[in-house]
């Protein structure tokens, strides 16, 4: 751990892979801009790779003031260890307050080891993210701009907000999705400083043999609307009025968690807390109570549509528009008027 | 060759089936009132940690933090083919964040000798983060691999393994000893066999005995509730149910790094869950409802 450093930075540690940002990346140096802005501090971001230099690059308009760059050939691909060493030793050197990374596969495989290496808190699957002063009644102090670490916890019941008052830099990883991706700014100035590392043999104990990426098939993330369907769609049979409806508006395919479970439809599909956060211009729900695990997922759409034959399910709580029926009846009729609908 | 597996297991409320009651009424949750399950991931981690006994020999022993019910899990890992059952169970260890529960957990493996994997799930579903495998792992001085799909070979204390990664998948090759955090695609988890759950459903730890004794004798105390208490652990002994008990102190864990004390993670705030909007447009289910919808969505430039 390293002490309370209040003129510290907040980082983001920079996903990349075949050379190509991730998203997330770009999603936290917009927020980790806008939490540094409101501590008066700059914002950091680490990126270790293989020529990766020209990633740096497109970093700074997002927000970063300074990318720390960790080159070496062995860091072509992802590895725990070395990744580990790298954030490891940069944050004992420059002392950030915060350190930000994606709740990706990746991010949660590293960040929970460079915690547990720095003997730091860190909270996973973050939807928010604040700063603010905290009253700490028992050792009758407060604790100035502490960052608030907002998550859905137990089954997503309940939301907690987590806190690391001593025990810096305080560490978090954050749902992809949630925060919004800003608009670069392409006036804005930044360095690529690079920041070499000592590895050791022993950090490169896991040996890769083979490798294999699959495109995105479902590109939930990017649909401007999507229709999702959920338990109560019934069978996988009965998940064909989903896809029609989709297939009317034009939109994606999603589904709830027990529409996953039941075998209606894969798990690429799943939008909410184990799945794909979305925040489409439109959010057509069919047949999903609204579990609050789902609810994180989906609430940020422009424009929710639920229908659900029970007037009392949780996920009429976030529609606009609510049509209290049976789905069988509702959806042949939403999908006739979708085809006679007037032109604008 | 001859390897030495350990299981790391977690006894769970089951968060995927709350229902009012277990909410308090100041929104937060009583555990008290939820069923406890054997975390699910867990199942598939014991199940590859038995296929590696089963393929390459050696023995499988059963590890979990928790109060003294969590010795519900290891009678289940007993039951499934487990050769070795230990709790770890300590006031001090109570409200520990997933930093201090590893530190704890890698006390624990410590102190079972010499180990060649241990086997994790990938998450619990109380918390669902993830963050206890990779952790253990770096207090252990072990290599990680997360998101086990399948575990391919084993061959000169080196394994092959396949993992998921999310946008596909990897092969790589680990030198023993390792950590494996498993996905519940790497195996279907086997029933318990009943003859080992005739053979182990008597099986308990001393606070367990602790407490029937208590419930049965309510007027006995000291030595005479103690001698109780030994008489039934050595009956238990002798047949081999005897499960381990272990407090910190029996692991040599520094108590300032465990519990509250040892967590960096504080919960500064609990809210349930409040739905944010207070009212939605109800659409009648009608041919012309729909249709009236479908117009202001068209209006408002939603739909195209």
């Amino acid at each position: 751990m390293i002490p309370v450093n209040r003129n510290g930075e907040v980082w983001v540690f920079a996903e990349q892979e075949d050379g190509a940002l991730h998203d997330i990346a770009l999603e936290l140096c917009g927020k980790a801009r806008e939490l540094a802005d409101r501590l008066g501090v700059q914002v950091g971001a680490v990126l270790p790779g293989w020529n990766v230099r020209e990633l740096g690059y497109r970093l700074i308009p997002h927000g970063a003031d300074r990318v720390y760059l960790v080159q070496d050939r062995r860091l072509e691909h992802y590895q725990t260890q070395p990744y580990a060493r790298a954030l490891c030793t940069l944050v004992e050197q420059h002392r950030p307050q915060i350190v930000l990374f994606g709740a990706t596969p990746l991010g949660r495989d590293l960040a929970p080891r460079v915690a547990s290496a720095l003997r730091c808190g860190l909270t996973a699957d973050c939807t928010d993210l604040d700063v603010a002063d905290v009253d700490d009644p028992a050792a009758k102090t407060t604790h100035r701009n502490l960052l608030l670490q907002i998550r859905p916890a137990f089954g997503g019941n309940i939301i907690a907000t987590i806190i690391n008052p001593q025990r810096w830099p305080q560490m978090a990883t954050v749902r992809e999705g949630v925060m919004p991706l800003r608009e670069p700014n392409m006036q804005r100035k930044g360095e690529i400083v690079a920041a070499p590392v000592t590895f050791e043999e022993a950090d490169f104990a896991v040996r890769l043999v083979e490798r294999h990426r699959e495109p995105r098939k479902v590109n939930l993330k990017g649909a401007r609307t999507i229709v999702a369907g959920g338990g109560g769609v019934g069978s996988k049979a009965n998940f064909k009025l989903i896809h029609d409806l989709a297939g009317a508006i034009g939109g994606a395919v999603g589904a709830s968690r027990a529409a996953v479970d039941g075998g209606f439809i894969g798990k690429e599909h799943q939008i909410g807390q184990t799945g794909t956060t979305v925040r489409p211009a439109l959010y057509v729900a069919c047949g999903i109570s609204g579990a609050i695990q789902h609810r994180a997922g989906m609430e940020e759409s422009a424009k929710i549509v639920a229908v659900n034959w029970d007037r009392e399910a949780p996920i009429f709580g976030v529609a606009h528009y609510g049509i209290v029926g049976d789905l069988n009846q509702v959806i042949p009729l939403m999908i006739k008027a979708i085809k006679e609908r007037p032109k604008e | 060759m001859s390897y030495h597996s350990v299981v790391c297991v977690k006894q769970v409320p089951d968060t995927a089936h709350i229902t009012g009651e277990a909410m308090k009424a100041d929104g937060t949750v009583n555990r008290a009132a939820l069923p406890t399950i054997f975390n699910p991931e867990d199942l598939h981690a014991l199940e590859v940690a038995l296929e590696v006994r089963e393929r390459f020999g050696g023995t499988v022993t059963a590890l979990t933090m928790g109060p003294p019910k969590a010795a519900d899990v290891l009678r289940d890992c007993l039951f499934r083919g487990a050769d070795r059952a230990v709790l770890v169970t300590d006031r001090r260890a109570a409200a520990s964040d997933t930093l201090a529960t590893s530190y704890i957990l890698s006390r624990a493996v410590r102190t079972l000798g010499s180990v060649d994997f241990v086997f994790c799930g990938r998450q619990a579903i109380d918390g669902d983060t993830a963050q206890v495998g990779p952790q253990l792992a770096e207090k252990l001085g072990f290599p990680q691999v997360t998101y086990l799909q399948q575990f391919i070979d084993l061959r000169d204390r080196t394994a092959r393994l396949r993992r998921n990664v999310g946008n596909g998948w990897e092969i790589v090759d680990v030198r023993l000893p390792v950590l494996i955090t498993v996905l519940d695609a790497a195996g279907e988890p086997r029933p318990p066999a009943a003859r080992r759950v005739m053979q182990y459903k008597r099986a308990r730890v001393r606070a367990e005995l602790e407490a029937e004794v208590k419930a049965e004798r309510p007027s006995a105390a000291g030595t005479e509730l103690e001698a109780e208490v030994e008489r039934r652990a050595e009956a238990l002994r002798a047949r081999g149910l005897m499960l381990e008990q272990w407090s910190l102190d029996d692991i040599r864990a520094d108590p300032a790094w465990c519990g509250l004390a040892g967590s960096p993670t504080k919960v500064h705030r609990v809210q349930s869950i409040v739905l944010t909007k207070s009212g939605y447009t109800e659409i009648p289910p009608t041919e012309e409802g729909i249709r009236r919808l479908i117009r202001e969505l068209v209006v408002d430039h939603t739909l195209g």
